[in-house]
């Protein structure tokens, strides 16, 4: 059984993002789960199925309790750090694929700004284990830290340089600008970029992601169902999930440029029966510029080491070859995991995405990439 | 003023051999007793063979540069008064790697492939950590 257009995207859902929520991560992940529930025509009893967000800060007791979910069926959590939303689809098609479920909550929220700062997971997560054991002692722990060799790795052996991850930071923030519902409000220039500090070299302050308040939700449903609800299908085609080899330390990865990405794009191009010749749009994890370029190159966008040539022509901008993060993303909108690429692609294939529209948009993909390299791929469909 | 005390994970038993090691001048590795595949970082079982027997062996300390990084942000305030330094991941002549700071040499003297090799720096009577140094390019290491 393969899950080919069985889940649909029905409802989206975000709070406003910020650096000061002034509200608890609880009440966030209901104001988004509530926006998202509304937005598909349902009500909140409708729901079966919740996927909250794998850091435990919000389990599913919470959302029965607070929703009133008299009839849940299906709970689970797929904790792979930024990769966790876009594994949740694939986890909550398969759940309704099997016909556990009809309508599953993927709700992610965090004060990531106000609250405990992202940088500093280390010793939160089970993932950082091995890094927090090993690295952390002489100084590598935050994730700019640990990702920086594999981008210089890259620039050593494929000429990528900080010029090109500046492409990217630029036109992400221009498109954060149209979006209008972003952190970072105003533009920024390849120069501001070249001259912002340096963090953990090659990534300069502009290469990193925000660390942001907010939350994002959406409800996935059948995909029969979903022809009777209110919004226009966005029917999952394809999806994904892969892991690298050494998930645990990239220290000890044979090949640092490569992600899991590349295992997930295998599976989701394989499932849609589509290739990366036929995406209108894409909504592609950027924690940093780096791993944005080095997606591209995983998912088949261009080879490996072309990753610097393929986002130099303007290719990720509006009327690009590749329009990406049209929200503005993690770089320029908000850090809420990638559930926002997950809204933001929907919004795109339903012709709700205002002055970012990527026009005639009806076939997008968006990835996650969870913290040592997990990769997760969904193709979605207008139909 | 007393310095900060660095993240340190607590104690694990399967990676006892490592940290006495270090105390002692050198970087253990495990070395898989059933099929000789040399594993890093410490962990119970062989993934090759799947046998828990170990033996630990010292590297040689011999490497070459596979990447690098220079922090100049310190996220742990632990790293603030070393900013900035630099972090090389080093190819172990033994096949595994570790990521280490380097001393003694700035950033633009590092490339792949570049020789170095690792040194020991004692932190603490409980705490000694690996760091590495360059070697000339035209020095033959003594292995």
């Amino acid at each position: 059984m393969s899950l080919y257009a069985r889940g649909a995207i029905t409802g989206v859902g975000e709070t406003e993002y910020s650096r000061a929520s002034g509200r608890s991560v609880l009440r966030l992940t209901l104001e988004a789960s509530l926006a998202a529930i509304a937005d598909a025509g349902l009500a909140p009893g409708d729901i079966d199925g919740v996927i909250p967000y794998g850091n435990f800060q919000v389990v599913a007791e919470d959302l029965i309790t607070n929703l009133g979910l008299s009839d849940l069926r299906f709970s689970a959590v797929t904790p792979l750090g930024g990769a966790s939303c876009v594994a949740a689809v694939q986890c909550a098609a398969a759940a309704i694929a099997a016909g556990v479920c009809n309508h599953v909550l993927v709700p992610v929220a965090r004060n990531g700004a106000s609250g405990g700062r992202i940088g500093m997971r280390v010793n939160e997560m089970p993932q950082f284990r091995v890094v927090g054991e090993f690295e952390a002692p002489v100084g590598a722990a935050a994730p700019a830290q640990l990702y920086a060799p594999m981008a210089r790795r890259h620039m050593e052996l494929y000429g990528t340089t900080s010029r090109d991850f500046a492409e990217i930071a630029v036109t992400t923030r221009r498109h954060a600008i149209l979006n209008g519902r972003a952190i970072m409000s105003t533009p920024l220039s390849v120069e501001d970029h070249q001259s912002s500090r340096l963090i953990a070299d090659p990534f300069r302050l502009y290469d990193c992601s925000l660390e942001s308040d907010g939350a994002a939700a959406i409800v996935v449903s059948s995909a029969e169902r979903a022809r009777d609800l209110r919004q226009p299908r966005v029917v999952v085609l394809g999806v994904g999930e892969g892991h690298p080899e050494s998930p645990s330390a990239i220290t000890q990865r044979r090949d640092l440029t490569r992600l899991g990405t590349a295992v997930a794009a295998r599976c989701a191009f394989g499932m849609a029966g589509v290739t990366p010749e036929d995406i209108d749009v894409a909504e592609i994890y950027d924690c940093f510029t780096y791993i944005v370029l080095c997606q591209l190159e995983d998912l088949g966008f261009c080879e490996k080491g072309e990753g610097g040539a393929f986002v130099r022509d303007g290719a990720l901008g509006l009327g690009g070859r590749l329009p990406t993060n049209t929200h503005g993303g993690l770089l320029s909108q908000a850090h809420m995991v990638g559930m926002n690429h997950v809204v933001e692609l929907v919004r795109q294939l339903r012709g709700e995405a205002g002055a970012a529209q990527v026009v005639g948009a009806e076939l997008g993909l968006v990835t996650g990439y969870g913290d040592m390299g997990d990769g997760t791929v969904a193709i979605f469909g207008r139909a | 003023m007393e310095s900060i005390e660095r993240p340190l994970a607590p104690p694990n038993p399967d990676a006892a051999p490592y940290w006495d090691g270090l105390r002692e001048g050198r970087l253990m590795l495990q070395s898989c007793v059933s099929c000789g595949t040399v594993r890093h970082y410490p962990r119970p079982l062989c993934a090759e063979c799947h046998s828990f027997e170990v033996e630990w062996l010292p590297s040689c300390c011999m490497g070459r540069v596979h990447s690098w990084t220079v922090i100049h942000h310190a996220f742990h305030p632990a790293f603030e008064d070393e900013l900035p330094y630099c972090l090389v991941t080093v190819d172990l002549a033994e096949g595994v790697r570790v990521n280490v700071p380097l001393r003694d040499a700035g950033p633009h003297e590092l490339g792949i492939g570049h020789r170095v090799h690792i040194v020991f720096e004692r932190e603490s009577a409980a705490l000694t950590l690996p760091a590495c140094v360059l070697v000339l390019r035209n020095e033959d290491p003594v292995v």
